[in-house]
């Protein structure tokens, strides 16, 4: 399956990554020849074959509902979950403005 | 006294026990050997002298003071910089997240600290571990401490831990952490003549490594010999009770049962594998390798894995997908680098920021993760790798049921020059030996083997069963002791 | 068949709905993180690093979140798959840190089920009808973005980013908007019995995105419009027919319904379309590799299915059954958990202070509540939870007027007097002296007064007028202050007027 300039852009799109014509006229070939070649797997004959769910055999562990249980999983740390941002507000996230 | 800085892990951290020298005088050795080689070999991103000299103080004064040392006591080491360090910096090497200080510590990192080693450093790497030659960095490329004789061409140090290579290889830390998603510890390892293990797929707990490939990604030592290899991973390794892919299994101590006696064992060859066109020395290292684990006593049984040729692709649709996923997260709100324009609204923040902050093939990966995933195509690409993966991982259950391990290359050839490969496609056809285990999720290491005729260093793939460690080091063991492998990369920065 | 129509220009047009609920699911702590859930918190006072998607991090499920969810399935009679998965869903958001939402598209914790639903209360057995349920599954709630705390900039509160929600999604069953209404005030009791959401629209922890669309009657189903977001019964309700007028409207004018994401504006009572979709939403769904595919076992479910208490349309069976209450009754005492359980508290009092079988005393206690009790609250502008007597009290305060001690209307008065001072009926009814008599003597004198000085009515009533039996009780009734027994009285009047 090949990839045109508009496709491209629509994924960038897609991705939130901004490209510039520039940039597409550079992605386009390099994308298609990945894409060219994963394409061989399509001769796989994968009859009844599952997709795979798990690497290695394991199942998913419940926790237990139990509030702040480990410090690391927890809440209650409002200043380092801000302490990176790029512009934190009176304890919020500052974003542009958003119009729904 | 021997230089400090030629001691293998295991030489440190008994010498550390025995009071043969403290750990503040190892952590100042292997300080000097980091500075000295910074800017010629560019292996770190962010050093910490203070940090290793602080842990090193501890260590001697808890000796001191008659305490029971840690596993690692007296150890510095390199940290990958996709590990999140208390802060200290932590960037995965990308522009997204300059200056970003984690307020956490990795599981694996804590677990290191708590074991007595001490941070060099944070060592650089491909960008968001994707690619294999540590030239995607956003801090600069790192520079092979192996040159090939009488050329100064600067050679790649493998990737994606080429950092963590370089710097064990130079003797500039005596073991490092990787993290391996589809060969990114054993492919730098054989490029550098060192030793690394991926673990198998939930060993090491993941949470606080920045995530590339969720179903791929492991943690994993890389250091001079076999056995700073299994005393460093028991360290690293561990059920997590905050990972919910982490294996609930005790770790076993892998150094203790170190043995390089194979007799009753089998040494599966996948015939799959001698590719068309396979380099005629890393042909005949691998069978050098072959004869030297008859000689430990195994038996050597020809294999089929009949799927490998489809392991690369298969990966190059996987990994790419969970990264598109992963990486979306990074977007200029609550972390890293905010790229916004005037006038901008949120989600031209987010494509500026995320255009901004990514490199090259981090994008590159990114997008064709997004295509695959997409609709109309998930079935085609995502749902078909998925499948194939299934066989793959069938072919080696398969394979076991004959044999206890696998003898492979880790690589198709030694160290190439920087800017050597410049198309994507032509990096990706390197891992075609180190991801086909990446995708069964089955323990797998390089041990190096020995150097081609570019004096470069060759490296030899060991891949076991699900959670046989065990028998994936001593396969190596016997392969280190009768390698002999003692070259060094000379040094010339 | 509902025969619901909207009235267009060229003819009658039939609306069909379906209702996709997100319910937030009642636990001590996130669904991948241990963060509280609590309403109301400080900005970002509870988020982890799992919740604000810090680099590294990782998520692990809480087992109540998928305890309720499989409680839920069971309530509404729905196969439980012990097998799902947990998929992502790729946006980009300023409420959704990690770029994706973990969610169960492929394969939900809970498959099809049903809700029955009453359209009217006062003739119950002939306005059912079933409403099923597509599916249930579990996933993560997204944070919150405020837009006028500052010209600029919106402000990101992520305290609810990662809070479990049940999406219970319905079949396109409903055809009116008194459908809808019906069934989401039903599954908001049924979550309020199973107790695994609280189903306070207005604080957000339920909400509905209502799907509509028309068709001519017996067509192929329209093209159908979601408007999101709607957080109350009446104001789906609207959606549903505002919504439906406009779809009509545009047909019957030449256009086509563009399948499209609506807000509903409560001010205009109208849809408007959301406009930040430019591009239509691809969200990649793909099986989360973080989390291995949950499977429960047998143990699980059962203990889920153990720990449900009786739910309301069995409830309103043994109400009608066992105790012989009306259906209306059995309706209303079921319609909500609160009311259920304080009629039933009550039912309990009653019976022990009067020592007979609930059966016996039902009637006297639903008759009471309805009519006497809530009348009585709502002049105080108080409700069962505010109630300044418990059903405790109201218990002791039926078995005065079962055992005779005080009249029926006396107990009016008692009541009024109970919810103002939360002194109890016996108390009461001791320091007024409120106690009826049934002293034959003194209301056999009260009779003859009565109709010594009403000759003239008793003529009448001797002639035919049986009507005025009422007015000679009535009138001995006052003049013993309305503390005779009433038994006793009619059956002095009756003898007096043999």
């Amino acid at each position: 399956m090949s990839v045109d300039t508009a496709t491209v852009a629509k994924i960038a799109s897609l991705a939130r990554i901004k490209v510039t014509p520039g940039d597409l006229e550079a992605m386009v070939p390099e994308l298609n020849g990945i894409l060219d070649w994963v394409e061989q797997l399509g001769e796989v004959d994968v009859t009844g074959v599952e997709p795979m769910t798990a690497v290695i055999p394991n199942t998913l562990r419940l926790r237990e509902d139990i509030t702040n249980a480990d410090p690391l999983t927890g809440g209650g740390i409002r200043d380092a979950v801000l302490a990176n941002a790029p512009a934190a507000e009176h304890g919020f996230f500052g974003v542009p403005k958003v119009i729904e | 006294m021997t230089n400090l800085t030629d001691l293998t892990l295991t030489g440190i951290r008994d010498g550390v026990a025995g009071g043969d020298f403290t750990a503040t005088e190892v952590a100042t050795a292997f300080n000097g050997a980091v500075a000295e080689a910074q800017e010629a070999l560019n292996a770190f991103i962010v050093t910490t002298p203070e940090a290793a000299l602080a842990a090193a103080a501890k260590v001697d004064a808890d000796r001191a003071a008659g305490k029971p040392l840690g596993k690692l006591a007296g150890v510095p080491i390199g940290m990958k910089d996709l590990f999140a360090t208390k802060g200290v910096q932590t960037t995965a090497a990308s522009k997204i997240l300059e200056g970003f200080k984690p307020e956490y510590e990795s599981t694996v990192s804590q677990k290191l600290w708590d074991a007595g080693a001490g941070l060099l450093g944070k060592l650089n790497l491909d960008q968001f571990a994707m690619g294999s030659s540590n030239e995607s960095s956003a801090y600069g490329k790192v520079t092979s401490p192996w040159r090939r004789p009488n050329d100064t061409a600067a050679l790649a140090p493998g990737g994606s831990s080429g950092g963590s290579s370089a710097a064990v290889a130079a003797r500039i830390v005596p073991a490092a952490t990787g993290t391996d998603t589809g060969g990114s510890i054993r492919q730098p390892a054989a490029f550098t003549g060192i030793s690394g293990i991926k673990p198998t797929y939930g060993r090491c707990s993941r949470w606080g490594i920045v995530a590339f490939a969720s179903s791929l990604d492991q943690a994993g030592p890389m250091a001079h010999t076999v056995q700073d290899c299994a005393v460093m991973l028991e360290a690293m390794a561990g059920f997590d009770a905050k990972d919910a892919t982490s294996l609930d299994m005790p770790v076993p101590n892998w150094e203790a049962a170190l043995s390089g006696d194979l007799k009753g064992k089998k040494v599966g060859i996948p015939r799959e594998y001698r590719i068309d066109g396979l380099n005629a020395e890393v042909a005949k290292s691998w069978d050098e390798g072959i004869a030297w684990l008859k000689d430990a006593g195994a038996e050597v049984v020809d294999i089929s894995l009949p799927h490998s040729k489809y392991a690369l692709a298969t990966y190059y649709i996987i990994a790419p997908a969970e990264a598109s996923s992963n990486l979306a997260r990074y977007d200029g709100v609550r972390y890293g680098l905010r790229d916004l324009p005037d006038g901008a609204n949120l989600q031209e923040m987010y494509a500026a920021t995320r255009a901004a902050g990514f490199g090259d093939e981090v994008k590159r990966r990114i997008l064709i993760g997004t295509y695959v995933l997409s609709a109309g195509f998930y079935d085609a690409y995502y749902t078909q790798a998925q499948k194939v993966r299934t066989l793959i991982a069938r072919d080696f259950e398969e394979a076991f049921k004959q044999v206890d391990v696998i003898l492979a290359p880790t690589a198709p050839t030694s160290a190439f020059a920087l800017g050597e490969k410049t198309n994507p496609l032509d990096m990706y056809l390197g891992d075609v030996f180190s991801v086909p285990a990446s995708l069964a999720g089955l323990p797998a290491m390089s041990v190096p083997a020995g150097l081609d005729s570019q004096g470069l260093p060759l490296g030899l793939q060991i891949i076991g069963r699900p959670f046989d460690e065990q028998g994936v080091l001593n396969a190596g063991l016997a392969i280190e002791q009768r390698a002999g492998f003692s070259a060094k990369p000379e040094k010339w920065w | 068949m509902s025969d619901y129509r909207i009235q267009g220009a060229t003819g009658e047009w039939e609306v069909v709905i379906g209702l996709e609920v997100h319910a937030q699911v009642t636990s001590n702590a996130k669904l991948f993180s241990g963060s509280a859930t609590a309403f109301g918190a400080e900005p970002n006072s509870q988020v982890s690093l799992i919740d604000a998607a810090m680099p590294g991090m990782l998520p692990v499920p809480n087992m109540e979140c998928i305890r309720q969810a499989v409680r839920t399935g069971i309530a509404i009679g729905a196969q439980i798959n012990k097998w799902s998965r947990f998929d992502r869903k790729n946006y980009f958001y300023a409420d959704l840190p990690q770029g994706y939402q973990i969610s169960q598209l492929y394969h939900p914790i809970v498959g099809e089920g049903e809700i029955e639903i009453t359209l009217d209360e006062k003739n119950p057995e002939t306005s059912k009808k079933v409403i099923g349920v597509e599916r249930i599954h579990v996933e993560q709630d997204a944070g919150k973005l405020m837009h006028d705390q500052h010209p600029t900039m919106s402000y990101v509160d992520l305290n609810r980013s990662g809070v479990a929600l049940m999406e219970i999604v319905s079949r396109p069953d409903m055809r009116s908007p008194a459908e809808a209404g019906a069934y989401l005030a039903k599954l908001r009791s049924i979550l309020r019995y199973v107790g695994s959401c609280d189903g306070n629209m207005d604080q957000g922890s339920m909400r509905a995105d209502v799907n509509v669309s028309v068709r001519r009657p017996g067509d192929e189903f329209g093209t159908r419009t979601e408007t999101k977001n709607v957080n109350s019964v009446r104001f789906v309700m609207a959606v549903v027919e505002s919504e439906a007028k406009r779809q009509v409207a545009v047909i019957e004018d030449g256009g086509k319904i563009v399948q499209e994401t609506r807000l509903y504006d409560p001010d205009r009572n109208e849809t408007r379309s959301m406009r930040s979709k430019e591009d239509a939403h691809d969200y990649r769904y793909f099986p989360d590799p973080d989390l291995l595919p949950l499977v429960l076992d047998d143990a699980f479910v059962e203990e889920a299915r153990a720990s449900l208490p009786e739910l309301p349309d069995a409830k309103r069976a043994r109400y009608e059954g066992a105790l012989g209450l009306t259906a209306y009754a059995a309706g209303v005492l079921t319609a909500e958990v609160d009311t259920a359980r304080w009629f039933e508290a009550l039912l309990a009092a009653t019976a022990t202070a009067q020592n007979k079988p609930e059966g016996e005393v039902a009637k006297q206690a639903s008759n009471w509540l309805l009519s006497e009790f809530f009348g009585a609250l709502n002049k105080l502008g108080k409700d069962l939870a505010s109630s300044p007597i418990d059903a405790e009290k109201a218990g002791q305060l039926l078995a005065l007027v079962g055992n005779g001690t005080i009249s029926g209307s006396i107990a009016k008065q008692v009541l009024e007097k109970m919810l103002e001072t939360g002194d109890d009926a016996a108390t009461i009814v001791e320091r007024e002296g409120l106690k009826q008599t049934s002293d034959t003597g003194a209301i056999e004198a009260a009779v003859a007064t009565i109709m010594a000085n009403n000759a003239d009515k008793v003529e009448q009533y001797k002639a035919g007028k049986e009507a005025l039996f009422g007015f000679f009780v009535g009138q001995t009734m006052k003049a013993m202050a309305g503390k005779a027994n009433p038994q006793i009285v009619n059956e002095l009047v009756k003898k007096a007027l043999a």
